[in-house]
């Protein structure tokens, strides 16, 4: 505690942006600016604003991709509209969000706190990031065999416990809890290291004073931890809600939208729609409705949780 | 976890590279007659018997050189979708039924009509009905037979023992759908609970299962080619109005459902596993860990069924159905040649000699799979007992003429797409047969 407070001390947090010298710059800078950004820009045009652009396009036409797109209108959205898989995919996805990002976001806090104030050890910090160095689809497979009904070693020892083995990835109830349990334990290590980073930045000279004020553990955490670490939050959140609006690999691996339409994700049925079905209109249609929706969750997200502004001001 | 712009950014470029490289391909279809061929298959054990059958093409012909490119069914097709967009795709590749009608309608295949009828080849030395499934809806011929699997009933020697079961009995199985017939009262009574009782016993703990009769792969989507068309077809019931080229499915057919309620109906005896307890291990591998006694799977698994140590394994012929006849989907894959190729000559000639003798020959020899030609079948059939397989519960179907063609569509994927979690809730028991009425509307809506 006391060296990361001396730490803290000595290098204050840059928390708002600097307050701009002069009022305005001359235009000269711009081309000097423009060279700057173009690798950035360049990439950006070619590989998000075209494709999205592209996209958009194609989400009015019906297209197999082997030959041209056909423009049809709003054809695609309202077959959507009335399309109950597409509902039942956002109703799964929705399902895997809140049980992946409630448990996620509480398990990365609480190991921000430890590694904060108990583990110190880098040996011990570094290894809750092991699992984030292993690729999704390992992950993915990885549960998948150690969960497996018939051979895997997790329903072995359930049934040395005397308990009747689960069908992790097989029922309907547990497919997307256990999808969303793996990803979670994917990303937890990750996430908290980015919330011990925002804890890093609150000065310890204000937990100080709330000692000597005679502040208890929980009523530091609720009113000094808690509002400090805001911005690092939301941004944590806007970050791993889209991330997890977006599973699809664990999916594609595992069981593939079933049984029945269990794990039919959003991502998974844009897939299927598109490369399965050769129906590249309709997909891209899903793909700028999930697009509209994500870009609304960020928007709430930042208002309403005040994520550009700190309170450390 | 960051695929959807990932995704986007793909069909882009994809789409990119069409207005790219459309023109380039087309114009240039020039036809030369040597050079390097690329072949494109998907199954990893035929490798080598279709390695040895371009080396001998070369040897023959010292112009053309064959490049073989093995992919994963999983990668195949997509990775050919891309090909055929960026004009990138092999000249030859191994072609599947479920796929061919809508590769053909966009025109990616080239037509090989003259080409047959100016070298002769004569279409009758093929088993019966496997050069007509690849002539098109237009009436054009799109591919040379290569092989072709029917159905079996792969079953665990020791437990058949010890349960009195004889191989006479397994040969001579009866089914209906109403009680089941004596396929059902052996799969009974190899279904053994923890306790050693039988299923045909009374006090049979369905909930603590052993052994299962019947071993399960999956609710079998729109084709259930390996797991209860064998059963379904032998009711008069097909899948569809016509074959090939039906516009017209049958899920919605009494005679259909009430199969399919009688087979979702051994789950609930428990005498076949869950649904949900598929998901994961195959259905091959469970029944190597002696989990069922019985496994109802395609010709093409034989290497795999007879290749697990400590494990004897016998192969019976499918059950007699209600109308007095065995019944096996009889799938069949061909060599298609790319609309793009630019080298049309050398393409045709080695599709022709795939499906030739020389080549399905060879094929036979390594005893993997059946080959399309009549006497290069009776080879593999021979290069099995070699191996001490009998794989008469195979041939029989065709000699038999008691096979179906795999049904062959328009819309094929989107029919699965239906049917793939109308069946699975059908098999885990969420919903009656009767429900497949409703995905069958589904999927005939698709052919308005």
């Amino acid at each position: 505690m006391t060296t990361l407070a001396k730490n803290a001390r000595s290098a204050p947090p840059q928390t708002g942006a600097p307050k701009p010298r002069g009022g305005y710059r001359r235009i000269g800078d711009l081309k000097i600016a423009l060279f700057f950004i173009a690798p950035a820009m360049i990439g950006f045009i070619f590989f998000y604003v075209v494709p999205t652009i592209r996209g958009v396009y194609l989400s009015f036409t019906e297209y197999n991709i082997l030959g041209d797109p056909t423009w049809v209108g709003m054809d695609n959205y309202t077959a959507i509209a009335k399309d109950p898989l597409f509902w039942n995919s956002l109703a799964v996805t929705g399902q895997y969000v809140l049980i992946n990002i409630v448990l996620q976001t509480a398990l990365a806090l609480g190991l921000a706190l430890l590694m904060h104030q108990v583990a110190k050890s880098t040996l011990i910090r570094g290894a809750l990031l092991l699992p984030y160095l292993m690729s999704n689809v390992i992950a993915a497979l990885l549960w998948f065999w150690m969960l497996d009904y018939q051979i895997g070693v997790v329903n072995q020892f359930i049934e040395w416990a005397g308990l009747p083995r689960v069908a992790f990835f097989g029922s309907e109830e547990w497919a997307i809890p256990t999808q969303a349990v793996i990803n979670t334990w994917r990303h937890m290590g990750y996430t908290a290291l980015l919330i011990f980073a925002g804890l890093q930045a609150i000065p310890g000279n204000i937990y100080e004073v709330a000692k000597l004020d005679g502040a208890s553990a929980f009523q530091t955490f609720r009113k000094i931890t808690i509002p400090l670490l805001r911005p690092v939050l939301v941004l944590v959140l806007v970050v791993t809600v889209i991330g997890s609006f977006q599973v699809f690999d664990t999916v594609a691996v595992t069981t593939q939208g079933g049984p029945v339409n269990a794990t039919r994700v959003i991502q998974y049925y844009i897939y299927q729609r598109a490369f399965t079905e050769s129906d590249f209109g309709y997909g891209s249609a899903i793909a700028v409705i999930l697009f509209l929706i994500l870009a609304l969750v960020a928007f709430i997200q930042m208002k309403f949780l005040k994520g550009n502004e700190s309170d450390l001001d | 976890m960051k695929k959807s712009l990932g995704a986007v950014a793909v069909a882009a470029v994809m789409a990119l590279s069409l207005s790219a490289c459309g023109g380039g391909s087309s114009s240039s279809a020039e036809s030369s007659k040597g050079g390097e061929i690329n072949y494109w298959l998907w199954d990893a054990n035929q490798l080598p018997a279709y390695q040895q059958c371009a080396d001998d093409f070369t040897k023959a012909n010292p112009d053309i050189s064959v490049k073989i490119t093995q992919r994963g069914w999983d990668d195949y097709w997509s990775t050919l979708t891309n090909g055929f967009v960026g004009g990138t795709a092999p000249d030859v590749f191994t072609n599947h039924l479920g796929r061919y009608g809508e590769l053909a309608e966009n025109k990616q295949l080239l037509a090989i009509d003259d080409a047959v009828k100016k070298d002769n080849i004569d279409l009758s030395q093929y088993n019966e009905g496997l050069a007509d499934l690849w002539v098109g809806q237009d009436g054009k011929r799109y591919g040379l037979p290569k092989d072709w699997d029917t159905i079996g009933l792969f079953y665990n020697e020791a437990m058949l023992a010890s349960g009195g079961v004889t191989e006479e009995q397994m040969k001579n199985l009866t089914w209906n759908p109403q009680d089941g017939g004596t396929y059902e009262q052996v799969i009974a009574h190899l279904s053994v609970d923890k306790n050693g009782k039988r299923g045909d016993e009374a006090g049979f703990d369905k909930n603590n299962v052993a052994v299962y009769g019947l071993g399960l792969n999956g609710g079998g989507d729109s084709s259930g080619q390996t797991e209860w068309s064998y059963l379904t077809n032998t009711t008069g019931w097909s899948h569809t109005d016509k074959n090939p080229w039906g516009t017209h499915y049958n899920y919605d057919d009494p005679k259909f459902q009430e199969s399919m309620d009688w087979f979702a109906g051994l789950v609930e005896k428990g005498y076949m596993p869950k649904l949900e307890t598929t998901v994961g291990a195959s259905m091959a591998d469970t029944f190597a860990a002696g989990k069922s006694a019985i496994n109802a799977h395609g010709s093409w698994m034989t290497g795999q069924y007879t290749g697990y140590q400590g494990i004897d394994v016998g192969i019976a012929p499918t059950p007699v159905g209600p109308e007095g006849k065995r019944a096996s989907m009889f799938n069949g894959l061909a060599d298609s040649i790319w609309a793009g190729t630019k080298k049309k000559d050398a393409s045709i000639k080695w599709v022709e000699y795939l499906a030739s003798a020389d080549c399905q020959d060879v094929v036979a020899s390594k005893a993997v799979v059946f080959p399309a030609l009549k006497a290069s079948s009776d080879k593999a059939a021979a290069a099995f007992a070699a191996k001490n397989v009998d794989v008469s519960a195979f041939t029989e179907h065709v000699k038999n003429k008691s096979t179906f063609l795999y049904p062959i569509t328009d819309n094929t994927a989107k029919v699965k797409g239906i049917m793939e979690p109308a069946m699975d809730a059908v098999v885990s028991g969420k919903a009656p047969a009767s429900s497949l009425t409703q995905a069958n509307e589904q999927v005939n809506a698709l052919f308005k």
